[in-house]
């Protein structure tokens, strides 16, 4: 629904102080490039160790388009490189949401999962999934299993933590209204309890969201010989600092993207949220 | 035989934390007719909750019998549609799926709901605001889906806890007016919780006054001035005046025995 604010036109005054919000906003981040820019070029360090902003652009333009293979052999790979990353990041985090919902829904609603599943998984929480890279060498092989099943690790737990959260604080009326309804014990869990936590649930999603790009690109540059992390730390490995930089804005980049595409289904599941007008709160 | 039987029920909470028990309902007998409008009359943790969630099925009592429709009550059902004091609605359906959702349950077809819901978005006069979802509504809007909600299911009774106390006060007489039109409409049986002497005689044609803690029925009083009720009118007053007697009579005992 759109709000009466949005439909007003925009009046000379008003666009001033958006445009104004819009300076404010991109203040910080030019002048920190401006500075970081002028060291560089000043000398003071020599450019292998510091690349300017311009010379790691002119990097990641290669990596994306090849224009002049300033980045050798990457030179137009970008594509390639991302989207196995991307691969291993939607693989981990499918398999985490699934399990993690299931898990935590179990959790949740029942005494018995809980006192029989809990501890166990509350166990293995605190272990940083990092430290798993040995095992999952040994047990996957150098490939993209050990790196799924990494990033499945660090995005399982925030799901997990979520749901049984969500599952928990359902309002004890919506159960009791759905009982009076007649609802069976899975009704109740599909039509009452899982819309009810969905909130929630999806907080978990977004947190876990961010916790996959960054195990991918951990697991990357110890397990795997492709992808975003494998071309930051085969370039360290090279001093080609200019492109460790493109690889970093790259990811971060892509997990930005990642976030707002999951913002955007969130939007579209929880829109019973979003769509509280003014009047509405108490009139 | 009574739409509802009430049979020594007796209620005890153990508070386990502070290790004793606390005696909240004392052998409550209570006989509701069918098509009655029964008040629960009472003080604030008088207990008039509790019974009313035991006939619902929300809670079992410790000892005595309970009787709806003569079937003793075991379980949460949709022969008792039950009002909730806050509308809890599922905030993620809009009104009219609120409205249906016991259709949903069921297995009923999308355009069969919405058409069996309608009936009852237009008894409780909320026609176009049917798509709208409980976060756009206002508090005496959604507790009138609550209300379309309950009588939906077409149950042998509705239980009503304090549904209109959140209420300003021009929205709670509106809603009493029109509880009491769809009443005399279509003749179902109301159990109605409440606190104020005033909402129990311009709803109830039957009032039972409860005690404090320990909860007791103290009198169950018939009440059948004619409808509309004028509250300024004397046999109104003279009601109100012998119940508020009896509460008074029971504070003073309370007061002397302490």
């Amino acid at each position: 629904m759109t709000s009466a604010i949005d439909v007003l036109p925009a009046k000379p005054a008003f666009r001033l102080a958006r445009a104004r919000q819009g300076l404010e906003r991109v203040v910080v981040p030019a002048l920190l490039i401006a500075a970081w820019e002028a060291v560089a070029r000043s000398g003071m360090l020599p450019p292998a160790l510091l690349p300017a902003p311009s010379a790691v652009l002119h990097a990641l333009g290669d990596w994306v388009f090849g224009f002049d293979e300033t980045t050798q052999t990457y030179s137009g790979h970008w594509l390639r490189d991302a989207l196995a990353s991307a691969l291993r990041v939607f693989g981990g985090f499918a398999l985490a949401s699934v399990l993690g919902i299931l898990a935590g829904v179990a959790i949740g609603w029942s005494r018995l999962f809980e006192k029989t599943l809990e501890p166990t998984l509350q166990m293995l929480r605190p272990i940083p999934p990092v430290s798993w890279i040995p095992l999952a060498i040994i047990w996957f092989g150098i490939a993209d299993k050990p790196a799924i099943f990494l990033v499945f690790l660090g995005a399982f737990f925030p799901v997990l933590m979520n749901s049984i959260h969500g599952v928990k604080t359902v309002d004890h009326n919506l159960v009791r209204a759905g009982a009076m309804m007649g609802a069976s014990e899975r009704q109740m869990l599909t039509d009452i309890v899982l819309p009810a936590a969905l909130p929630s649930i999806f907080a978990g999603l977004r947190i876990a969201v961010g916790s996959a790009w960054m195990l991918t690109v951990t697991a990357e540059m110890v397990a795997v010989k492709s992808g975003l992390g494998y071309v930051l730390w085969d370039s360290y490995y090279f001093l080609r600092y200019d492109i460790v930089l493109a690889a970093m804005i790259s990811i971060g980049l892509l997990g930005y993207l990642s976030d707002l595409g999951l913002k955007a289904i969130m939007a579209r599941a929880l829109r019973w949220q979003t769509t509280t007008t003014v009047q509405g709160r108490n009139g | 035989m009574a739409a509802i039987e009430l049979r020594n029920i007796v209620k005890v909470f153990s508070d386990k934390r502070r290790g004793r028990d606390l005696l909240t309902l004392d052998n409550i007998n209570l006989d509701i007719e069918a098509n009655d409008f029964v008040c629960l009359l009472g003080p604030s943790g008088c207990g008039k909750s509790t019974l009313l969630n035991i006939v619902a099925g929300f809670e079992q009592a410790t000892s005595g019998r309970t009787l709806v429709g003569g079937r003793q009550v075991e379980r949460p059902g949709s022969d008792r549609g039950v009002v909730f004091q806050q509308p809890t609605l599922m905030p993620w359906l809009t009104a009219i799926d609120n409205v249906a959702f016991h259709l949903k349950l069921k297995g009923v077809s999308k355009a069969e709901r919405h058409h069996r819901a309608m009936e009852f978005i237009d008894l409780v006069g909320l026609r176009g605001f049917e798509h709208h979802h409980p976060s756009e509504l206002s508090g005496g809007m959604n507790q009138r889906v609550g209300i379309a909600r309950a009588l939906l299911m077409n149950p042998s009774v509705i239980l009503m806890d304090e549904p209109f106390a959140a209420l300003d006060a021009q929205t709670k007489l509106e809603m009493q007016e029109e509880l009491v039109a769809i009443w005399q409409k279509r003749r179902c049986t109301i159990v109605f919780v409440t606190h104020s002497v005033d909402e129990a005689l311009v709803l109830g044609n039957k009032i039972a006054v409860m005690t404090k803690r320990p909860g007791r029925i103290r009198d169950a009083v018939n009440f059948d001035l004619p409808r509309p009720r004028d509250i300024t009118s004397p046999e109104f007053n003279d009601a109100k005046r012998h119940i508020l007697a009896l509460i008074r009579e029971e504070s003073t005992r309370l007061a002397q025995a302490s």
